[in-house]
């Protein structure tokens, strides 16, 4: 009974029920977490006999990776080196291509023209990398050697384009979402000052949604720098110290899917140098990652 | 202020608009005196935004608007909402400073010189010279004078609006539109900006949207009363507040309004 002197007491179901809720939130917050712990451990873990016969300074320095054959060498800088170069061969695609498409579509393109283009795009990101990489190797390729007869069949040049193409609606929809969270009285601002759309776009929009497009641009990077399929079907797995697109390479992801794949026996170095690799990737992207957390925080909007 | 003195700047001839086809403005006919300024008062959702937007041609960027009649230039006597005529050349001439300050992600001196960039120049000693002329004929070069390259939305919110009509006034507008200037500011910020505007008149003509009688009686020379949609009384500013033809106005006025 609510008798007016208890109706202000304490109700303990409904701080109990509160409580429950909270925790059932922060378990599901923890999993994540708890995961991504979890990963991080095991790959340092497992990386641990391969420290043991090979020197961090050596897996840093040495210029061949070749854990498979007698002459083993254990130097990771192939791999890094074809992954920053396909890395890089797409995202001079998908940056530009990127921006490009997020400022027709959130500043100059109709509403009927955005709606019908967003899901084609979407559907780039959606078609399965295997098949971009046939597409790289059967067929940008050959369309490549026609212009340079010297290329190789596999080539990083090849596979970074292809995987430019695939990371290209990662790029614009993040970026577009960010120009479009611009509010539309600072551009009316500049439209009143008498600017064109254009101007409107590069010069008040953009640098408005730059923390936003930032993001667009290290999460465009992280799908590089992982990048299996693609790499792996057509760039060839020869792990080659080399920055000329033009040679074939293995990266990162493509030597640890080739070794997993293979059939050496667990507990061998050259399988435990799968863990090592993994762990490196991991790095990598940690350290976009963080590249991209400041510099959203150094340029966050302030409306 | 005898009628002699006064030049035409700009004049609405049986203005309408339409949102879709809902008709905002209804046939409003309306002068705007050169180095005068024009205040426009009415209750919420008459179409004074709508009004002074016409000006500039703000409404050319939403799909389905339209206007019919005229807003007619001088001395070119020529009609700007006219499919011939460009916007942007109008919205290079008639400049405008909205309800909420809207600083451009730049910093304070890139927001002023925006107008002119825009317009390709570039030359340093040019901007330099400009940039300081509109902070100071905005009151706001003392406070900004040693932070140019900070991000502009570090000033305050009365600064900004201040910056905003330093922005405006940098491209020497023949016409400038404010659009409740002062309803975000404090009442210090407020009483700056109504300075400001007295200075002001003296180079162009000014269009004020205000739902403050007392700044209205304040700061203008001429008072529109809209509402509905329709222009209902316009007349010398101290016509209106003291003897208004129209029962509405004197209503609206005196806060009588139903
Ligand atoms: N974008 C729009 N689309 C459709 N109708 C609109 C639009 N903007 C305004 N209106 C309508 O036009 C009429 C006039 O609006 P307007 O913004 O000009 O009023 P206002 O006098 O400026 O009001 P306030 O004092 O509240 O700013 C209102 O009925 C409003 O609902
Ligand atoms: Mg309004």
């Amino acid at each position: 009974m609510n008798t007016p002197s208890n109706r202000l007491a304490y109700k303990p179901l409904r701080h109990i029920k509160e409580r429950i809720i909270e925790a059932g939130l922060f378990l599901a917050a923890f999993m994540s977490v708890a995961t991504t712990f979890a990963i991080v451990a095991i790959l340092v873990y497992e990386s641990i006999p391969l420290f043991k016969v090979v020197s961090l300074w050596t897996f840093l320095t040495d210029t061949q990776w070749t854990p498979l054959f007698d002459d083993a060498h254990y130097g990771i800088m192939p791999l890094v080196a074809g992954t920053m170069v396909t890395t890089a061969v797409a995202l001079a695609v998908a940056i530009p291509m990127g921006t490009i498409i997020a400022i027709y579509l959130s500043e100059f393109a109709s509403h009927k023209v955005r709606e019908s283009i967003k899901p084609v795009l979407e559907l780039l990101g959606a078609v399965p990398t295997v098949v971009y990489g046939y597409f790289a190797l059967i067929f940008v390729t050959p369309l490549l050697q026609k212009l340079m007869p010297e290329l190789s069949g596999f080539n990083m040049l090849s596979a970074g384009l292809v995987m430019g193409i695939m990371i290209v609606p990662y790029v614009s929809s993040v970026s577009e979402d960010a120009m479009r969270a611009v509010p539309m009285h600072i551009r009316e601002g500049s439209y009143a000052m008498g600017s064109t759309r254009f101007q409107t776009a590069t010069r008040v929009v953009v640098p408005g949604a730059f923390s936003g497009i930032a993001a667009a641009y290290i999460l465009g990077i992280s799908r590089a720098v992982g990048e299996t399929m693609i790499v792996a079907v057509a760039a060839g797995m020869q792990p080659n110290f080399t920055l000329n697109p033009l040679e074939p390479a293995a990266t990162i992801s493509s030597y640890i899917v080739q070794v997993a794949l293979g059939d050496l026996p667990h507990g061998s170095i050259g399988y435990q140098t799968i863990f090592a690799a993994g762990l490196t990737l991991m790095l990598m992207t940690l350290v976009f990652n963080v590249i991209g957390y400041w510099l959203s925080r150094k340029f966050r909007e302030v409306y | 202020m005898t009628e002699k003195e006064t030049i035409l700047k700009a004049e609405a001839r049986d203005l309408s608009f339409y949102y879709g086809q809902a008709k905002a403005l209804k046939n409003i006919s309306l002068p705007l005196y050169d180095k005068k300024v024009t205040a426009l008062i009415g209750p919420s959702g008459c179409g004074k935004s709508t009004f002074l937007r016409c000006f500039n041609r703000m409404h050319d960027l939403y799909p389905n608007n339209h206007y019919e009649g005229e807003i007619v230039l001088h001395p070119d006597n020529v009609n700007v909402l006219s499919d011939k005529v460009d916007p942007i050349e109008v919205r290079m001439r008639i400049s405008m400073v909205f309800q909420k300050p809207n600083p451009f992600p730049k910093s304070i001196y890139e927001n002023v010189a925006y107008g002119l960039r825009v317009r390709g120049i570039n030359k340093k000693s040019i901007l330099d010279e400009k940039v300081e002329e509109a902070l100071t004929n905005a009151a706001l070069w003392n406070e900004a004078k040693d932070r140019l390259q900070d991000l502009a939305f570090n000033l305050s919110g009365g600064q900004q609006q201040r910056l905003c009509i330093a922005r405006a006034l940098a491209i020497d507008p023949e016409i400038m539109l404010f659009d409740e200037p002062t309803s975000a500011l404090d009442p210090i910020a407020t009483a700056s900006i109504e300075e400001l505007m007295d200075e002001l008149k003296s180079r162009f003509s000014i269009l004020i949207v205000t739902h403050n009688m007392q700044q209205a009686a304040r700061v203008s020379d001429y008072t529109a009363f809209l509402y509905l949609g329709e222009l209902i009384e316009y007349n010398e500013t101290k016509k209106i507040f003291t003897n208004p033809d129209r029962k509405e106005t004197e209503d609206y006025i005196t806060g009588r309004f139903g």
